[in-house]
């Protein structure tokens, strides 16, 4: 069977999950038999596109269905793009298949979530390996309703009806500016196979327009600033293994889009669409994450910090379109898989992220991080896990975060290689702006960390949390491995994303397998060279040392007693550092130009009781300033033309006349 | 026989830095008693308080989780892998190329993670007000410390440090608009990531002031001695570092023979008294800042970091 074959018989697989799901419905057994078997064929899959991947990927193979246009067919390809993407997606699919395993019998109304849960990651495969630009739409339509679906399975919960409404815009939105898109790449011969596309000629009018609907159709479902409206709303509205898949897996899904479009259909890429890219890339990065400080809200953060990410990705992506432009071919290539190294890991710690915080929620059945707090003595193995999680992702050594930035930095320091001088003056500047970004994703962390895991308990419902079931454990374990491993072993990514980046750019970054001590060096060692393995080995090796040594000779005592409260003891746990209270710095330098935040401060006079308050005024300027406008027009003329649904028949039929007129008059002095 | 010379020159190296670590610090608390005409404690009094802090009762507060434990260990083992991959004396450390400079900085922000943490562990006020603002602070100053770095890699062509050092040393470099620039923004990087005067006191004792002391104040013992001698190392690292890459005269270049060696390590403690002298100097001549003036500390910082950057940019020469 060829390696496509297998891929489509597994998406075949979890077609008929779905189905399966819906016949068995309410029956006791379904969760357990549907993620079981969707764990399954996600592993198949995986293996199947991660065998094709190391293999070299070296010939594409191709797959025609009879379905779909009846002159055109379905036309399927796995080529290595493809397949480093569906490693990504099975990947993620698989964990949280694991992961449903056990958070499944939590779910209140499961029958809301089997049947679409494999459908929706049936619909992401099925956008990876489409070839020809219907079955792509198609699917890619697929996927956004099964995973509105999914953000609806809870539909009852405040809030979710208007993230699912919101998200249905957004998604129809970005669909027509794919279908734009694609409609102006098929060209006035209208062939839709990729093949036809990738051997014509496309206008460079054609590919600034291509590169915009692109941005607005791909982006929206990414989460490009300022398109991202609907992310926050929706990611975290849907069970948490779901939310993992949303911002783990489908915002890579979208990624994947982009790169197909932009480097492989489009071919060689222009230097100004990079400029755009970097600019969109790095305020994404550097918004989301403030964004993501702000909030209090578990699953919201990470959504925000998916915002982040997304923006880190694409950032990279503009540096590789740069130095392809201008035939830098390894600059482009250390850029280019940097980008996609830094979407697997975001894939691994995200997905633990959101699988921690659906175990929080489980334990304690709160997303609001001010009423948590010092999990790290009752749940004690997800709290280790989810710092793995937090450390990865504020791309700390030794970790697979780090590795991926780090590399970026790299291609940053190569740019003034770049001959014009709108790119001299903006790389700089971008680099700044990810530097910001992770540091701000650094303290965004801590505050995450240190207020939901830490400290004592602000609450009830976290006084009385229990660690969670065996199978969230082990699929929490899972990826924390993966981020280790991605982490002390980055060549060995590097040398498998080889394939990926000589297919689309035609050049790669020198293999990494031969280097010394598993160091990776992205171009030569005089210039810069990093060893996860060996950081980490330092680190335990002065850790073990320092342990030693102070057991050896320091004192053993060691005494429990009451906090430092400077003479104030037994504070109540209310008068801890809460989440609002620890972004406060950072809101004062930069949510006042960012958020025109405002702080008031309610002061009773001396002798009053009442309880002095803190309010807080946020203003999200995106939704101000672009949608509230654009709500607002809409609720306006649809409320003016709500006249014409009560007109008499007589003056229906001189409207019907006059249209008839006006567009004949039209056409006559049109031709 | 030339691999073990060089794990010896980096084990010295290491050892070198740790044991001349709080000798620096009573140094600077020395000059800065005697510049304002007190008699001031022994130089040698960071080595007593170490000591005496290791042989008292660690007193851990009842919530203290594990994490709380851990931190210091952490803590003070990524700091001095950073510091020991910053050459000192010599340059060419067998070691290397196992971070460059991104890394170093990369593995104080780690450390930093940790003991912000630690400062939430226990859930007091104080280790919240120190956690938060000592983010914000390294929030800021994270990205002037990474343009400092891309500014001095365009230089040299290189993240690596002991290549940067090599290549600064040598005699084609001379003076430049842009290392003029990366210094400056070192310096101001240095004294907010050091919590020195003017953006933290490390000699205050009133609650409300402090950002690092009070992060860490529910440490103690052996505890407190770690993260002591882990502050110790990393004032002792960033004047390694600009030592090392602004001032690298007479650093002992790779494969030279041992009487170079003796004149590096020489001009290495020559260098760090009179590192050690200014930043006494400095701190004794200004006041501490408001905490909400440190951003624009640091913001002056990272626009010279930017602009230097952007010089090298338009042109290699600047």
């Amino acid at each position: 069977m060829s390696a496509v074959a297998l891929q489509m018989v597994c998406v075949a697989g979890l077609l008929g999950l779905a189905a399966l799901a819906i016949v068995l419905s309410r029956s006791k057994i379904s969760t357990p038999v549907i993620y079981g078997a969707t764990l399954a064929v996600s592993a198949i899959a995986l293996i199947g596109a991660l065998r094709f991947l190391i293999g070299g990927a070296a010939d594409a193979t191709t797959l025609t269905l009879p379905v779909g246009l009846p002159w055109l067919g379905a036309h399927f390809r796995l080529d290595a793009l493809a397949s480093f993407f569906l490693v990504v997606i099975n990947l993620g699919g698989a964990s949280a298949s694991l992961y449903g395993l056990g958070y499944g019998h939590h779910d209140p109304a499961p029958h809301r979530v089997l049947p679409f849960f494999p459908a929706f990651l049936a619909g992401m495969n099925l956008v990876v390996l489409a070839n020809d630009a219907f079955s792509y739409l198609l699917c890619w339509e697929f996927m956004s309703l099964a995973s509105w679906a999914l953000v609806m399975a809870h539909h009852r919960e405040p809030g979710n009806a208007k993230a699912g409404y919101v998200y249905l815009v957004m998604a129809s939105f970005g669909t027509l500016a794919l279908l734009l898109a694609f409609g102006l790449l098929a060209g006035p011969a209208g062939d839709y196979g990729f093949a036809a596309i990738r051997a014509a000629q496309h206008t460079p009018y054609a590919a600034t327009l291509v590169l915009i609907l692109m941005l607005l159709g791909a982006g929206s479902k990414a989460g490009l600033v300022p398109l991202h409206v609907w992310l926050p709303l929706a990611h975290p509205a849907a069970p948490s293994h779901v939310s993992a898949l949303m911002s783990g897996v489908m915002t890579k899904v979208a990624i994947y889009g982009f790169i197909r479009v932009m480097f492989d259909l489009l071919g060689q890429p222009n230097w100004p669409a990079s400029v755009i890219v970097l600019f969109l890339g790095s305020i994404t990065a550097v918004m989301g994450i403030l964004y993501a400080m702000m909030e209090k809200d578990l699953k919201r953060l990470l959504a925000y910090s998916t915002i982040e990410n997304i923006g880190i990705v694409f950032v990279s992506l503009g540096l590789a379109m740069a130095f392809q432009a201008n035939g830098l071919k390894a600059a482009a290539a250390l850029a280019f898989t940097a980008a996609l190294f830094h979407a697997l890991n975001h894939s691994f710690f995200k997905s633990l992220l959101f699988f921690g915080a659906g175990a929080v929620l489980t334990a304690t059945g709160e997303r609001d991080m001010d009423k948590l707090g010092g999990l790290i003595h009752r749940m004690p193995i997800t709290s280790f896990v989810v710092l793995v999680g937090c450390v990865a992702i504020s791309a700390l050594p030794p970790f697979n975060g780090f590795v991926s930035e780090w590399l970026i930095f790299q291609a940053v320091l190569l740019s003034p290689e770049l001959p014009q001088w709108a790119l001299k003056i903006m790389v700089p500047a971008v680099g700044a702006m990810l530097a910001l970004a992770a540091a701000l994703a650094a303290a965004c962390f801590v505050k995450t960390y240190g207020v939901a895991f830490l400290g004592r308990p602000r609450g009830p419902a976290a006084e009385a949390a229990h660690e969670v079931d065996r199978f969230s454990l082990a699929a929490m374990f899972i990826l924390a491995a993966l981020c280790l491993l991605a982490g002390i072993l980055p060549g060995l990514a590097i040398d498998a994303l080889a394939p990926v980046a000589t297919q689309i750019l035609g050049s790669r970054m020198p293999a990494q397998a031969g280097q010394a001590w598993l160091s990776i060096v992205p171009i030569a060692e005089s210039r810069s060279s990093y060893n996860g393995l060996l950081v980490m080995v330092f680190i335990t090796l002065a850790a073990s040392l320092a342990v030693y040594f102070i057991h050896r000779f320091a004192s053993h005592a060691l005494r429990r007693g009451p906090a430092w409260g400077c003479g104030f003891s037994d504070a109540t746990p209310a008068a801890q550092y809460s989440g609002v209270s620890f972004a406060q710095p950072i809101r004062r330098v930069f949510g006042t130009l960012v958020f025109h935040a405002r702080d008031h401060v309610d002061m009773p006079p001396p002798g009053d009781v009442r309880p002095a308050r803190l309010r807080i005024e946020l203003h999200d300027l995106v939704w101000n300033g672009i949608y509230a406008p654009i709500a607002d027009a809409v609720g306006f003329s649809s409320g003016r033309l709500n006249r014409l649904q009560f007109l008499t028949i007589r003056r229906y039929l001189s409207l019907v006349f006059a249209t008839l007129v006006t567009l004949l008059l039209v056409l006559a002095i049109w031709s | 026989m030339v691999v073990i010379s060089d794990i010896i020159v980096q084990g010295v190296q290491m050892l070198l830095v740790l044991l001349l670590a709080p000798l620096l610090t009573g140094y600077v608390r020395k000059i800065k008693a005697r510049l304002v005409r007190r008699q001031g404690a022994s130089v040698f009094q960071p080595y007593r308080d170490l000591l005496r802090l290791l042989r008292k009762e660690v007193v851990l507060a009842d919530n203290a989780s594990w994490l709380f434990r851990v931190t210091p260990y952490i803590t003070f083992a990524a700091i001095w892998v950073a510091a020991a991959l910053v050459p000192t004396f010599a340059t060419g450390l067998v070691f290397n190329w196992t971070a460059d400079l991104i890394a170093i900085v990369a593995l104080l922000g780690s450390a930093r993670f940790f003991l912000a943490l630690a400062g939430m562990d226990v859930g007091t006020s104080f280790g919240g007000i120190g956690s938060s603002r000592e983010v914000m602070i390294a929030a800021l100053a994270e990205p002037a410390m990474l343009l400092i770095v891309f500014c001095l890699a365009l230089v040299a062509g290189s993240t690596q440090l002991s290549t940067v050092s090599h290549f600064l040393a040598s005699s084609y470099v001379g003076l430049r608009v842009s290392l003029g620039m990366a210094l400056v923004a070192l310096f101001m990087v240095a004294i907010a990531e050091n919590a020195r005067i003017p953006v933290d006191n490390p000699a205050t004792h009133l609650e409300l002031t402090m950002v690092h002391e009070a992060m860490i104040l529910e440490y103690s013992g052996r505890h407190l001695a770690m993260i002591e001698l882990g502050a110790f190392l990393k004032l002792l690292l960033y004047i390694s570092l600009i030592a090392c890459v602004f001032f690298p005269w007479q650093i002992a270049l790779y494969g030279s023979g041992t009487l170079s060696y003796a004149i590096g390590a020489g001009a290495y403690i020559a260098k760090l008294a009179l590192a050690g002298f200014l930043l006494a100097l400095f701190e004794t001549a200004t006041a501490k800042m408001r905490v909400f003036r440190v951003p624009q500390f640091l913001g002056a910082a990272l626009m010279l970091g930017l602009l230097g950057t952007l010089l090298l940019f338009v042109s290699r020469s600047f």
